[in-house]
């Protein structure tokens, strides 16, 4: 197929947004939530047009796309497998729910919000296409400046502290991994992955190249103790920046880990995994516990977000078919679930003006609708059967038993930890009594409040059920990460 | 008879330079007429440039040296020289500094630099950097009944006389231990251990060092951009930086080529010291003209990085880091004439604050300007750091590298301020409604290519391409 599927897809929200640019005047809206709801929905479509046209039982990468880019040097080359293009996917379905968020709660300079969503938009599309170290760099860091402002301007009182953490933290782990790419092109001669694939790099620099890229994912993921930034982006971001926040931007991070760490530099990723598996933990267990405490909605939210992460992690890191298929699950799980749930707390501050738990209480008395989906989403973040959130955790967890008993079952307490302050948090919110006199005045969910919410819910509950299409879509990759991790290893036995 | 084909340039600027003289000094009130000639022969210029582009010769008994390496930076300087001239010419006639010598004094630096960069001599070279200093000098304490102005050129004064001294020191030893004042011969005679050389090479870098404002010899730097008037500012920013590196690399290039064991070390701790300090210093500045001499500061130590490498991509590294420079301080500087209240320029931070509600496009310029001297992608600046560390990590300077990148991080923080600032902050004051169209064009073609520079990365480096041979 010649025609550029994967650029129109990276640049169509560029386009977008330098419509938008171009066509508002000061305090017209209505052209720039047109325009970004027409390009993110054709987007999507375009996005489910590539999954269907994706080959499921092809071996490595497919619609491949090269130029010539800097001379000499780096080929602009994109392509997807079947981890890649799941991402794809949620993110083209998550940025249309954010606008539809945005275009409902935001009051100031909205046209600004949609230009700086759609950029991010095509910055992580970028990410999940890139077959070249360099440009899977480029889109990775470039996230940061739309991300940067969309909390800074339109976030809460803290906004600037945040804003700056954010950004800090991401760019100083990420400057190593700049090296570290850079460092790789001048051993191997070529930053192209697929080449790098077959090349191999030689096991002496594995180490430190390993961590040169944990130090920029592990930021990113977030782990333990790095995850300070997230709290407090998380709470003081818009709700639509912290959706695509906890679906999409978190997820760069996994999907790195996934491609490059095991990809590129498997002797060292089994040699790091003791170090993967303690942090996963940690973060497991420690900010499951953190959460318990906490009195913000969104910052508990952030909290389980991280413990989250940690499963995803520990899911990769075991190196077997359930627990890498268990973590992709769990990111497009996340994706969707804590989506939902930032959507949720946004309905209840669009309204009240606050995000305490203690301030509400009593609102499935006077919100029945939003009070229904508000608990579902509770069930499925904290894996309840039925919903996507239980079978990302569950073959996690199976994926971890075969390895390691202790961390498996370490890993387990981290699930009742999340029913514990799930559930917690949704008795205090949602039934009880009604101390406060302002939640029986409010009104249930509107139209589109209801609707991107239903289509949330109805998503994680169907893949909840019915997982095959994804399961299938990247069986195929996932075995060929785990043959190459064998092979590798077994290399090194023999050579020994 | 010698050909003296290459340089017509140079004869041409200075009976360019001797015709808008007599016309300044004959007709009254005759600054824009100036300005508008100045333009044209830097134009007339070009055009003579460009038509002999590429070609190599020496001529003088090998002290002129034309080649492509020079010619790229006369153009680059002369583009840069033409687009100041043509954005602060408002600024210029607001602050009643409208006086006929200005345009002329840029021009003869220009034409020192032009000796500079075209130099194969010692001799040649020092008679090019003192025509250059002496319009510099005066440039610098231009607005002379402003007291702040005339520090500055005092101040510059004082300290580039001084590192004159020392350069010129440095080039009389060279001479000595070498016996040659020719680049080519110093080069060929360096080769063995020669103490006194080093010793040369020293004080010459010294100079150099403080051409660019390099740390340890960068005083001067902040209170002069602070002193001067921003086109001023403006040019010393651009200009003398560009030649500077240019002329460092010369040095490296030629006669030291042999000893780079012994000057590498050096450029190393000057590269490291001016991107921390850079970076550093600048966090708590409240003037955007002394942020953006810390800035510059720190950015000299990211050039410097690539001439370290001692190699030719590393050469080529800086000469595209320059060049980007260049681009994204046009931009900024243009955006400085824009920041005027009530007639009066202001060049406070603060009074930024706010700006992106009154006027979002003028903020959006500032944002990617100030994104890209952050270096963070898909800007241009991204790409100007990428290259030098691409040399320096194909030099194996580990180190070096690791350490430049971490000041990238720190460097960030300041220029996110700026941004928070006028993205994040509320409205205090209400900036004139400038209408210039030169300014704004400036500002947006800087934009422009510093936003659309990811599509095609390669482009200044093909142009470089046979720059060294």
């Amino acid at each position: 197929m010649n025609f550029p599927i994967l650029s129109t897809i990276i640049f169509l929200p560029l386009l977008g947004s330098l419509f938008i640019f171009l066509s508002t005047q000061k305090n017209e809206n209505r052209s720039a939530i047109y325009i970004s709801l027409f390009t993110s929905l054709a987007n999507l479509f375009l996005t489910f047009f590539l999954w269907y046209s994706f080959d499921k039982n092809f071996v490595g990468f497919q619609f491949i796309e090269e130029n010539n880019w800097i001379s000499g040097l780096i080929k602009f080359k994109l392509g997807i497998d079947g981890i890649s293009i799941l991402f794809i996917v949620l993110t083209a379905f998550i940025t249309p729910i954010c606008i539809i968020s945005c275009i409902i709660s935001a009051k100031k300079r909205l046209s600004e919000f949609l230009i700086a969503i759609l950029i991010l938009e095509t910055f992580m599309i970028g990410v999940f296409c890139s077959l070249d170290l360099i440009i899977f760099y480029l889109f990775f860091e470039a996230g940061l400046i739309p991300m940067f402002l969309i909390i800074g301007i339109w976030g809460g009182p803290r906004k600037i502290y945040s804003a700056y953490k954010f950004f800090l933290f991401t760019l100083l782990g990420s400057v190593l991994m700049l090296a570290a790419i850079i460092f790789i092109y001048w051993t191997i001669g070529t930053t192209d992955y697929t080449e790098i694939y077959k090349l191999k790099i030689p096991q002496e620099y594995q180490y430190l190249l390993w961590l040169a890229f944990f130090s920029s994912f592990a930021v990113k993921t977030p782990m333990w103790p790095v995850h300070t930034w997230l709290p407090d982006a998380h709470v003081e971001a818009p709700t639509a920046g912290s959706v695509i926040l906890a679906a999409i931007l978190l997820k760069m991070a996994g999907y790195g880990f996934l491609r490059f760490s095991l990809g590129m530099f498997p002797i060292a990723s089994e040699f790091f995994t003791p170090l993967i598996f303690t942090l996963s933990i940690v973060a497991i267990i420690y900010t499951s516990l953190v959460a318990l405490m906490q009195d913000d909605m969104k910052k508990l939210i952030a909290y389980s977000s991280v413990a989250h992460m940690g499963f995803v992690t520990l899911g990769i890191f075991t190196f077997n078919k359930q627990g890498i298929e268990g973590s992709m699950f769990q990111m497009i799980s996340h994706g969707i679930i804590s989506a939902a749930l930032f959507l949720c707390v946004g309905v209840l501050y669009d309204r009240t003006g606050s995000r305490m738990i203690k301030s509400f209480g009593g609102v499935v008395n006077y919100l029945p609708n939003f009070s229904l989906i508000f608990i579902i989403f509770v069930l499925g973040a904290l894996g309840l059967p039925g919903t996507t959130g239980f079978i990302g955790e569950f073959l996690v967890l199976l994926g971890a038993f075969k390895i390691n008993y202790l961390v498996a079952i370490l890993a387990s307490t981290g699930v009742v930890l999340c029913a514990a302050y799930m559930l917690w948090m949704a008795k205090r919110v949602v039934f009880g009594n009604t101390n406060n006199i302002i939640i029986a005045k409010l009104k249930d969910i509107n139209f589109l409040e209801g609707t991107i919410l239903i289509v949330l819910c109805l998503v994680s509950i169907i893949f909840g059920f019915y997982p095959e299409p994804l399961l299938n879509t990247m069986n195929i990759s996932v075995n060929q990460i785990i043959q190459n991790h064998q092979n590798e290893l077994t290399a090194i036995l023999i050579d020994k | 008879m010698e050909n003296i084909n290459s340089i017509i340039p140079e004869i041409a600027l200075f009976f360019g330079i001797c015709l808008t003289l007599m016309v300044g000094v004959f007709f009254k009130n005759s600054f824009s007429l100036v300005m508008k000639l100045t333009i044209l022969v830097l134009l007339g210029v070009i055009y003579l440039i460009l038509i002999d582009w590429g070609g190599e010769q020496k001529i003088f008994l090998d002290s002129f040296k034309n080649d492509k390496f020079s010619d790229y930076f006369k153009i680059l300087i002369l583009v840069s020289s033409i687009f100041i001239f043509i954005s602060s010419n408002e600024f210029i006639k607001d602050k009643k500094l409208s006086k006929f010598e200005y345009p002329i004094i840029i021009m003869f630096s220009i034409l020192g630099m032009f000796f500079m960069l075209s130099a194969n001599d010692l001799i040649l070279f020092y008679l090019g950097l003192e025509l250059q200093s002496l319009a510099l000098y005066v440039l610098a304490s231009f607005d002379r009944d402003n007291i702040i102005s005339s520090e500055a050129g005092i101040k510059y004064f004082v300290l580039s006389a001084l590192s004159s001294g020392l350069l010129l020191y440095g080039c009389s030893l060279l001479y000595g231990f070498t016996g040659s004042t020719n680049f080519n011969e110093i080069g060929t005679n360096l080769i063995t251990q020669n103490t006194g050389a080093i010793f040369a090479m020293v004080f010459i870098l010294v100079g150099l060092a403080f051409k660019v404002s390099a740390v340890p010899f960068h005083m001067w730097t902040p209170d002069v951009y602070q002193g001067a008037p921003t086109s001023i500012t403006n040019f010393f920013a651009v200009v003398p930086k560009a030649v500077g590196l240019a002329v460092f690399i010369r040095f490296m290039d030629l006669p030291f080529k042999n000893i780079i064991e012994e000057w590498q070390m050096i450029i190393i701790f000057i590269s490291i010291a001016s991107m921390i300090l850079g970076s550093v210093a600048a966090i708590g500045q409240k003037n955007i003209k002394r942020l953006l001499a810390y800035s510059s500061i720190s950015h000299m130590g990211y050039a410097l990085a690539g001439v370290a490498t001692g190699t030719i991509s590393g050469y080529t590294s800086t000469i595209i880091y320059i060049t980007i420079y260049i681009i994204m301080n046009m931009g900024t500087f243009a955006c400085l004439y824009l920041m005027k209240t009530d007639g009066k320029y202001t060049e406070k931070i603060e009074d930024l604050s706010g700006l992106s509600k009154e006027r979002p496009m003028f903020a959006f310029s500032f944002l990617i300007l100030f994104f890209s001297l952050a270096g963070i992608p898909p800007l241009g600046g991204f790409f100007a750091k990428f290259f030098v560390f691409m040399s320096v990590i194909e030099s194996e300077m580990y180190a070096l590298a690791v350490i430049g990148l971490l000041t990238t991080v720190i460097s960030a923080f300041y220029y996110l301020k700026v941004i928070k600032i006028i993205y994040f902050d509320d409205n205090k004051i209400k900036f004139d409604d400038v209408r210039n169209l030169s300014i704004k064009a400036t500002i947006l073609l800087s934009c422009l290519f510093l936003s659309l520079y990811f599509i095609s990365p390669s482009i200044i480096g093909s142009l470089l391409n046979g720059l060294f041979i």
